[in-house]
């Protein structure tokens, strides 16, 4: 299972760098020019360090979703099919990494699908992907 | 969190896709489909949650015609239940009965129906004229047909008339077709025609869920108890699904008119067909909510594992389900039928919404039945639920622990049409005058209807579906049965009364009241009759012992019936407002009404509308509909005080036995309610100041119900409150007060 990763022992939670990651993926993935509306997103804490909200592709949203509309692709990613998805933000309400977002102007929710379009800019090596095996599913 | 790795091994051990097939007559069946008429209209989606018409269909005459949606009808009825009340006033007269063509039933899912965000939202009203109460009935069911109906243009549905042959109304609003076809050789019974229907109307397989059919099943041809099964399709199961609008006997009047089924076809749903005014803030309320069904729900119903049957072993606990016949309030071998049981039965990891956006997911499924008797002895099917009112109506109250026979009478119900709580009610009413020699063997025509003979049950059900039999009395419902067994002076008339579980005809759902005064008013100070998705009190006053004062309970029977019609105008379902509970309601004020998610209703009904209320505007706008219904009962003969009439066991103890259950809790209420002194009085004695104190308490209880409602001491509203309400702008309905004040 394809899933992004973060090294905060490397990423210093955006002190020194200007969001490459979360703007690319605004930029590339969602077509806007706003880093708030990237799938992860990079938190600093005032006391150092940070944390990074991002899908680790566990498959809950799968479980709850009542239109089928995500279902794991060949890598073991959880992908959305707007086609499908009746926008009812279970996915968001159940994520409990708060991984799945939306905006007002979408009626569909996003989240990342570890395409690490992100990993190639950030300025400190960061992120990466790696493959992982897929969890068990979960009574939610 | 207490969320689990889900363990196939620990799922019982069927391949549920291979449940038996039904579709291999679909072509035939569709074949001699006969069009007798069709007429073209134009689609539409709601605006800010209504669509501003409404559609007639009279199933005699062939008519078809559109209705606009008044500015006075939103004012005054808001949707739903209220729609379905207005257009069944100006349907019928005061002498007509349900059989009678005038008589309708409506359906109508109400404003907020049909968003997605927001669980319990996918509800429709189903409003008709009751064969067992002769007044209006009305039911809240889940299922897709009223989202898609409103999806297809329509806010609400009137059927009129009656055929002289089997139909189907087919409305395609996609296309924006409406049909009404000939039906020949539709097969009868719900899980076998909705399937098929399904599949016959969807283009193809993606369309499947887009299709919602209305149908009921052989017992309803033969009994008045007969209810709706309002499908939707289940992806994960990849068959089609039901909720029931189960009491009072609409399905009856369905069969009675020879509708075979409505089948809608609506667009394929997305998260803002329903056109909202405030789409933003209904995202952030369901969200909201949704996290704490996450959150909160595992620590406190489990109603995303169990269903509603999770309350089986808490009423237990508390000597509150009801054993053969609402005598007893526990039983040692309940622990077969509770949640501990239907948690590892009913299928998990999957989704089980009756619309979509529900993450309170109670509509569980126990799937991979093999059934052992009747016409589909032999099939492998998949069961609704149980829910808890199955799991107790059909099981304890009928002293029915075998959880497999249990799920075969809550199959055949579904599939047969009729109600899962009145055939419980009824059936327990049959055992304990068997019990009591009220009935035998020879008047039962060889049924041995002894506790917890799930044969004999299983047959009477059969004989009901083929109208045969003492079957077919017991379809009469319990009213009936009581006036027959009278009639042929089989027993003591006072006796027979009491243990007849009915009130206006209606019989009681599975709660045992005796205990609880405020649910004695929750079942019999009604409108429609004992059910208690009006005033749901038990749990209040017994479990969470809110309700602790005789001012409390008159109170909560103000409000709680007020605020729960309105669940019935907007299209929601009841259940999310407080199965599931902020973590700090308790510290909240007035906790029993779950303060937070008032406020989400107030939002989620602002939002939709655009029309800003409050949370008292809510019960105001309850009250208008509320009190319309008391009147139109009235209009039909009944709604007065000697209507609201509670059988005693209702109340109190009726025989020695269940006294001498409680002699103790009892003994103590005749020393501190009465202040007598129940040492050397015999059982007989201390049962008859029981009855004295029970029933003069219930009658000071409808006092003071009836003037915080603003009524007569007869159960009728004052014209000070019509007028308060508005609704002396209908002079008939004025005039139907003026002849009882």
């Amino acid at each position: 299972m394809r899933q992004l990763v973060i090294d905060f022992k490397k990423c210093d939670a955006g002190r020194n760098c200007q969001h490459e990651c979360e703007l690319e993926c605004a930029i590339k993935v969602f077509k806007v020019d706003d880093p708030a509306q990237a799938a992860l997103q990079i938190k600093a804490y005032e006391e150092g360090g940070g944390h990074a909200v991002l899908c680790d592709q566990c498959g809950d949203c799968v479980v709850v979703c009542p239109s089928e509309a995500l279902k794991r692709n060949k890598l073991g990613v959880v992908m959305i099919d707007k086609n499908v998805c009746v926008g009812c933000y279970m996915c968001i309400g159940f994520c409990e990494k708060e991984a799945f977002m939306r905006n007002s102007d979408w009626i569909t929710p996003h989240k990342c699908t570890s395409c690490g379009i992100c990993v190639k800019v950030c300025p400190h090596g960061a992120l990466s992907i790696v493959d992982v095996p897929e969890p068990a599913r979960r009574i939610i | 969190m207490s969320q689990l790795v889900f363990d196939p091994s620990k799922v019982m051990n069927i391949d549920y896709t291979l449940r038996t097939e039904y579709l291999e007559g679909l072509e035939a069946i569709k074949a001699a489909h006969k069009v007798l008429k069709e007429i073209t209209y134009t689609p539409s989606l709601p605006d800010k949650g209504y669509t501003n018409r409404t559609l007639y269909v009279n199933v005699g005459t062939l008519e078809i015609k559109e209705k606009p949606v008044t500015q006075q009808m939103k004012d005054v009825f808001i949707g739903g239940r209220g729609f379905g009340l207005y257009h069944l006033w100006n349907a019928v007269k005061p002498t007509t009965r349900w059989n009678d063509p005038e008589n309708e039933i409506i359906i109508s899912p109400g404003p907020v129906a049909g968003i997605t965000q927001y669980a319990g939202t996918g509800k429709s009203l189903v409003v008709s004229l009751s064969p067992q109460t002769d007044i209006p009935i009305d039911s809240n069911v889940g299922g897709f047909y009223g989202p898609l109906l409103k999806f297809s243009g329509f806010d609400a549905l009137e059927l009129q008339g009656k055929s002289d042959k089997d139909i189907i109304l087919f409305i395609d609003g996609v296309k924006g077709i409406i049909r009404i076809e000939e039906a020949p050789t539709d097969p009868v019974d719900s899980h076998v025609l909705a399937e098929i229907l399904t599949h016959m109307y969807a283009e193809n397989e993606a369309d499947l869920p887009n299709i919602s059919v209305v149908s009921t099943g052989a017992a309803a041809e033969h009994s008045l108890i007969g209810m709706l099964n309002f499908s939707f399709y289940d992806r994960r199961r990849k068959c089609v699904r039901f909720k029931q609008a189960g009491r009072g006997g609409i399905g009856t009047v369905f069969r009675n008119k020879r509708i075979r089924a409505l089948v809608v076809r609506g667009p394929k749903v997305a998260g803002d067909l329903n056109h909202p005014a405030d789409p933003e803030t209904i995202a952030k309320t369901g969200i909201k909510y949704h996290k704490e069904i996450r959150e909160n729900d595992p620590h406190q119903c489990m109603m995303r594992r169990n269903g509603t049957a999770h309350i089986v072993e808490i009423m237990d606990a508390y000597d509150l389900l009801p054993v053969h016949n609402f005598q007893f309030g526990s039983h040692p071998d309940v622990h077969k039928i509770d949640s501990s049981y239907w948690q590892q039965r009913c299928t998990q990891v999957t989704s089980d919404g009756c619309w979509y956006g529900c993450s309170m997911a109670c509509a569980k499924g126990a799937d991979g039945l093999t059934v052992r008797t009747g016409p589909y002895k032999g099939h492998l099917v998949s069961v609704d639920g149980p829910e808890y009112e199955n799991a107790a109506g059909l099981g304890s109250n009928c002293g029915v622990f075998d959880p497999d026979a249990l799920l075969e009478l809550n199959f055949y119900c579904d599939t047969y049409g009729i109600c899962t709580i009145t055939y419980g009610t009824l059936t327990a009413f049959v055992m304990e005058c068997y019990q009591r020699g009220i009935l035998n063997l020879e008047r039962t025509g060889g049924l041995d209807m002894t506790w917890g003979n799930a044969e004999a049950d299983l047959e009477m059900m059969h004989q009901m579906a083929r109208g045969e039999g003492f079957g077919k009395i017991a379809g009469l419902g319990v009213k009936k049965m009581k006036e027959h067994f009278i009639k042929n002076g089989w027993g003591d008339p006072q006796l027979i009364n009491d243990i007849g579980m009915e009130n206006k005809g209606l019989e009681y759902s599975q709660y045992m009241s005796k205990e609880s005064l405020a649910q004695q008013g929750g079942y019999a100070l009604t409108n429609k009759g004992p059910q208690h998705d009006e005033a749901w009190l038990i749990f209040m006053d017994m479990v969470n012992k809110q309700l602790p004062t005789f001012e409390d309970k008159a109170e909560a029977l103000y409000y709680f019936p007020l605020f729960r019609t309105w669940f019935g105008l907007n299209g929601f379902c009841k259940l999310p407002w407080n199965d599931v509970v902020p973590a700090d309601n308790a510290s909240q004020p007035e906790p029993q009404k779950v303060p937070e998610h008032v406020q989400n209703y107030v939002d989620l009904f602002t939002a939709t509308t655009g029309i800003k209320i409050t949370k008292e505007d809510l019960i105001t706008q309850s009250a208008k509909v509320y009190n319309f219904q008391r009147v139109f009962n009235i209009r039909m003969g009944k709604g007065l005080r000697l209507h609201d009439a509670a059988p005693y066991r209702s109340l109190g103890p009726v025989t020695k036995e269940e006294y001498e259950s409680r002699a103790e809790r009892y003994d103590k209420q005749i020393v501190d309610e009465m202040g007598l002194d129940p040492a050397g009085k015999s059982t007989e004695e201390k049962m008859a100041l029981h009855r004295e104190w029970r029933t003069g308490r219930f009658s000071k209880l409808m006092d003071s119900v009836y003037t915080r409602r603003g009524w007569t001491l007869d159960g009728v509203p004052t014209l000070d409150r019509l007028k308060e309400l508005g609704l002396d702008a209908f002079p008939e309905v004025v005039e139907v007060v003026k002849q009882h004040l």
